[in-house]
């Protein structure tokens, strides 16, 4: 930088009275001159190839079971059914059953996970906690250890409880799952608010759990968003947890079901057809929360690794 | 005002919860873990100590090593894809123009969707007679028969695997650098841009070493997340041929719950752990190295 800096051409346009570097025009930025239709056109390339396993998935969902099955398999269905969800509608116990489960499951993960993360935030960011740094390299244990190691011992100890085939049992895996990271972004949260507002309630004379209600949950609303958003996504998507958890046909989640749908067939091979509508349901609550989070998933992703 | 010894007790019950779960579900599991792992037990004998018996079968285990092997090549060939593959989007659209923020937005959507929905989407473009990939090839004039993708011969699936990760996983990594270029201070690219010094020549002397904290960590997440692969081989390749495609944590799996060897299952955990734990430590070393 230093040398940059005293090199003696770079002083060169200013002194010649030519506009300043910034607004000429510059060679040496990517998206300038005829670069930038090249690589626009590598940016709609790139964007056909991401989303074109999802479209292709959707548009397979849609065609009629005879199609599903042809060879070679046809890119988009020429005729539009909805055969496959009907059929994927009726499999096993049903698909309510399956999207009920999944939905329980990430519904108890993200009631555990704020029911620790938020207390425990609070905790540690604004309390003379003793051992405070022992504490939270502790609670973020679960880092260290992956919980895909832990799942015989964890096993073995809910065939104990009852837990196992039990959705709160799942969710005790996926919350475990989500507490480092829930629990960053949590005490982070409870970091960046200034202490006067604090100060001015305890004033008043609120208690530390009035201090926590009034003054500090309308503004880490974004932080349970974020902690909210990943501990769904994480616990719709989990699949070994469950694959081991879960054994009894009526209480798979969806994740499962597909793994399973896959040896269904249908006029002599996997039906395919409905194996995409399992799909498509799987993908269509996550890219929804994503798009309509979008902010979020973002921010949640850079406070959650970078720091 | 937060001296008081009312103070700590008061914080210690705001997180007494979580420690207590973390102890429950989390720590016991683990010392437990240990445990079982020196011992020989399936589900229906009762344990019996064996010490390091399990440990030592394990490096005996012709199986155990094939999938280390498997595990470690997998890591290794998607790791620089998904690193140089990530930071070269990256770089393609981090000026915040319309066209660059729609790419972003796609590239990253994949990451959202589960690994097993994704897995089984790419099960079935990779299907040799029903998917698009092969027809799309023949239609390029590519191939003329059928490429057995998956489950016949081991590299071709790995490859087939990774097709399917980068895909699920490159958005990770560019969201991550994105920021990381973003967040070097305008003046510093100004000041290399007024030298005269061309785009790539900036990259390696300016935006590579001041984002060189993201691309460690990003290199430890896609690390440590390959090296636990499991889903995507357990549903594209169910390990075939011949489980030359299960990694270790599919062995994990397979020895734990269809063989039902606990204390076998437990020490093979326990290495994989230590292998993490190791690869954790370094990455965390590297990371706060470069820090200063």
């Amino acid at each position: 930088m230093t040398r940059a800096l005293s090199d003696p051409i770079q002083a060169a346009p200013f002194e010649a009275g030519i506009e300043p570097p910034l607004t000429r025009k510059e060679p040496n930025r990517l998206w300038a001159g005829r670069n930038r239709y090249l690589l626009g056109a590598v940016c709609v390339v790139l964007c056909v190839v991401m989303i074109a396993p999802i479209v292709l998935s959707v548009s397979a969902s849609l065609k009629t079971t005879a199609e599903a099955a042809a060879v070679p398999p046809t890119y988009f269905p020429s005729e539009l059914s909805l055969d496959n969800y009907q059929k994927l509608w009726d499999y096993g116990s049903g698909l309510v059953t399956y999207l009920g489960n999944s939905l329980i499951t990430a519904a108890l993960t993200i009631v555990m996970i704020l029911a620790l993360t938020v207390p425990a935030g609070y905790g540690l960011a604004r309390f003379p906690v003793p051992g405070k740094n022992v504490i939270f390299v502790f609670l973020l244990l679960a880092l260290i250890i992956p919980y895909q190691a832990l799942l015989t011992p964890i096993f073995l100890m809910f065939s104990t409880l009852g837990l196992t085939n039990n959705l709160l049992g799942l969710a005790i895996v996926h919350t475990t799952i989500q507490i480092p990271f829930s629990l960053y972004i949590m005490r982070n949260a409870f970091e960046a608010v200034p202490r006067e507002l604090e100060e001015a309630a305890v004033v008043d004379g609120a208690n530390s759990w009035q201090v926590l209600r009034r003054v500090f949950m309308p503004t880490i609303v974004p932080a349970v968003i974020t902690v909210t958003l990943f501990a769904f996504v994480t616990s719709w998507n989990e699949f070994l947890g469950a694959l081991v958890m879960l054994t009894r046909d009526r209480s798979l989640t969806v994740p499962l079901v597909l793994a399973a749908a896959r040896s269904v067939t249908s006029l002599g091979s996997t039906d395919w057809g409905m194996l995409q509508a399992g799909v498509t349901i799987a993908i269509i609550p996550c890219v929804l929360v994503y798009f309509l989070l979008q902010r979020y998933y973002v921010s949640g992703l850079l406070s959650g690794a970078v720091k | 005002m937060h001296k008081t010894k009312r103070d700590k007790l008061t914080g210690l019950w705001y997180v007494l919860p979580a420690l207590t779960f973390v102890l429950v579900f989390t720590a016991w599991p683990f010392l437990q873990m240990v445990w079982i792992s020196l011992n020989n037990w399936s589900l229906i004998t009762p344990p019996s100590f064996v010490g390091l018996g399990n440990y030592v079968s394990a490096f005996q285990d012709s199986q155990f090593w094939i999938s280390l092997r498997f595990t470690l090549k997998y890591t290794l060939y998607i790791t620089p894809i998904l690193m140089i593959g990530g930071y070269l989007i990256a770089l393609l659209v981090t000026p915040n123009s319309g066209l660059s923020r729609f790419t972003r937005t796609l590239v990253f959507t994949p990451v959202v969707i589960g690994l097993g929905a994704s897995s089984l989407l790419w099960y079935w473009l990779f299907s040799p007679n029903y998917g698009l990939i092969n027809r799309f090839l023949r239609d390029l004039g590519v191939i003329d028969s059928p490429v057995l993708w998956l489950g016949v011969d081991a590299d071709l699936s790995n490859w087939a695997v990774i097709i399917s990760i980068t895909w699920k996983v490159l958005g990770f990594g560019m969201i991550l650098f994105v920021a990381a270029i973003q967040a070097i201070p305008q003046e510093i690219t100004e000041a290399t841009m007024v030298d005269g010094a061309g785009f790539w020549q900036r990259v390696r002397k300016v935006t590579l070493p001041l984002t060189r904290r993201t691309i460690l960590l990003v290199t430890l997440i896609s690390v440590i997340g390959s090296l636990l692969a499991f889903d995507q081989f357990y549903l594209m390749t169910a390990g075939q041929p011949r489980n030359l495609t299960a990694t270790s944590t599919f062995y994990v799996y397979l020895n734990s719950f269809p063989y039902l060897k606990l204390g076998y299952g437990a020490a093979l955990s326990m290495i994989l752990a230590l292998i993490i734990l190791g690869f954790t430590i370094v990455q965390m070393m590297l990371t706060r190295r470069s820090e200063t």
